[in-house]
């Protein structure tokens, strides 16, 4: 063994340079405030490390980047704990690289002859941004997307170069698959490239000038192996159960998000996205920019932050004059100091408010629903699966029904999505339309006028406002029986999968509801139900709201089967080209609670 | 610089000798422990293919019998299924090719299109009735066998099993097999 060491000594010189990089001198002995630049090292190795396995299963275009990270995520070995590491690293880095930079500053480490290396290092440190810049975006979720549009944007307000430099970064004139291929080689390949090359120089100044031993020394002097090596590893030791903390932080708060990293919905253009927001260490520039309206944006975005940079490139050279180095404190003291507070006003500021509160709510809410209907049997589509969530009625209904419904209507007194509209409703609450509870409302003449049901229409006092308190009112206990038979029997023809069980179960009964309604009830006096009846005046009661009811209603509710010319002032949805068929399907299906379900989905298909 | 000369110079206690070495080895310890959660998450995802399993064996609905030509030539179909690939499920793709023959004997022969000796798809040339492999000159009969010894592939073209059923659908039970082997060994 011996002698082959010998031969591989002679042919590479390998113990020279092990001695080399090992018996570093240390005036003074180790410290622990020497630890950050190893730290430093260590996170980048891991970066490498990890970075080199995600690359194996990610795969960069608008229509596998969201898929391959999901895949990675729930479905690959250990794919959740890649990733978490990944994130987590990088997130430790940026906090490494200010206490870094800060020792240098603080221990005077960056005055002449160390000028060059203070350059390195500040170069390594802008690398780092731009690595967590373009990772930010890989995952290609909403979350990612929509912060990192703002970015590339801000790209286009720099004059002259501005409009070219942003069509060159994002690689073309629009975010798409050539954005992914570009971030995704610059993230794994051109800044990581040069970000080896920087740091051999950087330690390799750094041993040219040696470490500045930080004054008084306190112990006698030492070698890097093993005083200050120990110390290293303890603190790389403390970095990586930090960053396995974060990956496993839901599982021991309690049961709730995922393990890792997240992923958001998969991003989607045309989706607007209130909970945009940067990673939390460019939370500073990005309130910082609040303070500078239109024109001046230029002076937030660009102006001041390259100024700040350019001030602290020269701080070695300031620290030559009188006091020079005092001001160099000060000047990193406030900057910390007004990033801090920058930050932390930021994080108020969204605290305070229910928009943005209610925003990440529904991001989360549909990152979850992402990731449960792409594990549903039949899988992501080709197209991807921002076509998942498209299609979607459990995702799609609340908007649509907010937007196209709830200036009138409410479901379940909000919105759809939970939020609460001005004034009070003018049209039926449809949260549970057509259920048994929904009809044996509408019938209960107490409730018949109220603003749940016609209480702000023209229905009000209509015919079948009137009927209800006439008739109803005085039913006897067998009377009322009887109408408990005919509203199962009208709720049956809606076939909803809520009452799939209960309807199931009732069979006779709706049989005899129907008979009811055609006979004793008298509903078929004015509706026509189960038999077609040219006479009939009021909404049809066959198929009452099946999907094919709901479709045709809101596609036309003035057609001649529903409310005719006496239609109040709801719109004709397809007529009138305010939506689409497949739209009007989504509000239909959502409405009658049709949603993937998982566990329930499953079992139904087994059946 | 130098390792001996370093500690020696100042002649260590025992003490510190042991203290030394204690330092050393708990710094090669917590450095091999930052490195185990990446490299362990990292290898697992790289390993993660071999837990996958091919699909199973399919039986489908090729064509109907009159779709074969009654001279015995063979002819090509696609094979469609569903197909999943990593996160992406495609219901009724190409997943592969049979030629399909009537045999003298009435019969119904499927050969998979892929050459058993490195998987490219061999070409039937009615010219010189025999299928033939585009990459390295492969040769089989019209029957799927082996058509010259010095063919580089080591088995003949890997029949699979037909039924027809309604008197006239052709049902193939569709299988690929590992390549290069002298034996049939399914790909799983």
């Amino acid at each position: 063994m011996k002698r082959l060491l010998d031969w591989l000594d002679e042919r590479t010189g390998y113990r020279k340079l092990t001695n080399e990089a090992l018996y570093e001198h240390i005036p003074g002995g180790a410290r622990w405030r020497y630890v950050w630049g190893s730290t430093l090292s260590f996170c980048f190795v891991v970066q490498v490390i990890t970075g080199f396995a995600l690359w194996m299963a990610y795969s960069p275009s608008s229509q596998t980047a969201w898929e391959s990270v999901f895949y990675i995520q729930h479905q690959m070995w250990g794919g959740w704990l890649l990733r978490g590491i990944h994130h987590f690293t990088a997130q430790a880095m940026i906090i490494l690289l200010v206490l870094h930079l800060m020792q240098v500053v603080i221990d005077g480490a960056y005055k002449a002859p160390r000028e060059v290396n203070f350059w390195t290092g500040l170069v390594l440190l802008q690398l780092v941004l731009a690595l967590s810049l373009t990772g930010y975006l890989l995952p290609w979720d909403q979350k990612g997307f929509w912060a990192t549009k703002v970015a590339t944007n801000l790209l286009g307000i720099i004059p002259f170069v501005g409009a070219d430099l942003q069509k060159l970064v994002v690689g073309g004139s629009d975010y798409g698959h050539h954005t992914l291929t570009r971030f995704f080689a610059l993230h794994a390949g051109v800044l990581p490239a040069m970000v080896v090359a920087l740091i051999a120089g950087h330690i390799w100044l750094f041993r040219k000038h040696g470490i500045t031993a930080k004054r008084p020394y306190k112990k006698k002097d030492a070698y890097f192996w093993p005083d200050q090596v120990f110390m290293d590893a303890v603190a790389c030791l403390a970095v990586a159960a930090a960053v396995l903390l974060l990956c496993v932080r839901h599982k021991l708060m309690g049961p709730h998000g995922p393990l890792g990293a997240d992923l958001g919905a998969p991003a989607d253009p045309s989706e607007p996205y209130s909970a945009a927001r940067p990673e939390w260490y460019f939370l500073f520039l990005f309130q910082f920019l609040k303070y500078f309206p239109g024109p001046l944006e230029i002076w937030g975005a660009i102006i001041i932050p390259g100024v700040v940079m350019g001030v602290m490139f020269l701080m070695p050279k300031l620290a030559d004059r009188p006091r020079g180095h005092q001001f160099n404190l000060a000047l990193i003291a406030v900057l910390l100091a007004g990033s801090g507070w920058l930050t932390w006003a930021a994080m108020k500021q969204d605290k305070a408010d229910p928009a943005y509160q209610l925003a990440v709510t529904e991001a989360d809410r549909e990152a979850h629903r992402a990731a449960e209907l792409a594990k549903a049997p039949d899988g992501i589509p080709l197209a991807g699966a921002v076509a998942l969530l498209r299609s979607d009625p459990l995702t799609q209904g609340p908007k649509l029904f907010s937007k196209n419904c709830a200036s009138c209507h409410r479901y379940d007194g909000h919105d759809g999505t939970g939020r609460q509209p001005d004034g009070p409703p003018r049209a039926p609450d449809l949260k549970g339309f057509a259920s048994r509870e929904w009809i044996a409302g509408l019938l209960d003449p107490a409730r018949v006028d109220s603003n749940h049901y016609f209480g702000l229409t023209k229905f009000n006092d209509g015919k079948m406002s009137k009927w209800v308190k006439k008739n109803v009112t005085g039913y006897s206990p067998e009377q009322r029986e009887q109408l408990r038979k005919v509203i199962a029997a009208v709720s049956a023809e809606a076939g909803l999968r809520a009452q799939r069980d209960a309807d199931a179960r009732d069979a006779a009964t709706i049989k005899e509801g129907a008979a009811l309604a055609r006979g004793d009830i008298g509903c078929t006096e004015c509706h026509a139900f189960q038999k077609p009846d040219e006479d009939a005046t009021a909404p049809l009661l066959t198929g009452y709201g099946s999907r094919e009811w709901l479709v045709r209603f809101i596609s036309n509710p003035k057609h001649g089967d529903f409310y005719g010319s006496r239609n109040d002032r709801m719109p004709a949805f397809a007529e009138s080209q305010i939506l689409d068929t497949q739209s009007i399907g989504i509000l239909a299906d959502w409405l009658r609670g049709e949603w993937y379900v998982p566990g329930r989905d499953a079992t139904a298909a087994a059946k | 610089m130098n390792p001996e000369a370093a500690p020696a110079g100042e002649a260590a206690s025992p003490d510190e000798q042991r203290r030394d070495f204690l330092k050393k080895a708990l710094s090669v310890a917590a450095g091999g422990a930052t490195m185990v959660a990446p490299a362990c998450a990292g290898l697992a995802v790289c390993l993660d293919p071999l837990r996958r399993q091919a699909a199973p064996g399919l039986v489908v609905r090729v064509t109907t019998l009159e779709a074969l030509p009654e001279e015995g030539v063979p002819r090509k179909f696609p094979i469609l299924a569903s197909r999943v690939d990593a996160w992406n499920k495609t219901p009724a793709t190409p997943v592969g090719a049979v030629y399909l023959r009537r045999t003298p004997e009435g019969a119904v022969q499927a050969l998979n299109v892929a050459c058993p000796h490195a998987g490219c798809f061999v070409d039937y040339q009615s010219e010189r009735k025999g299928y033939f492999c585009p990459c390295h000159n492969s040769a089989f009969a019209v029957d799927g066998k082996l058509a010259d010894t010095n063919s580089p592939s080591p088995r003949a073209l890997d029949e699979l099993k037909v039924e027809v059923r309604n008197e006239k659908e052709i049902w193939v039970h569709f299988q690929n097999f590992q390549a290069g082997h002298a034996e049939k060994i399914p790909v799983t």
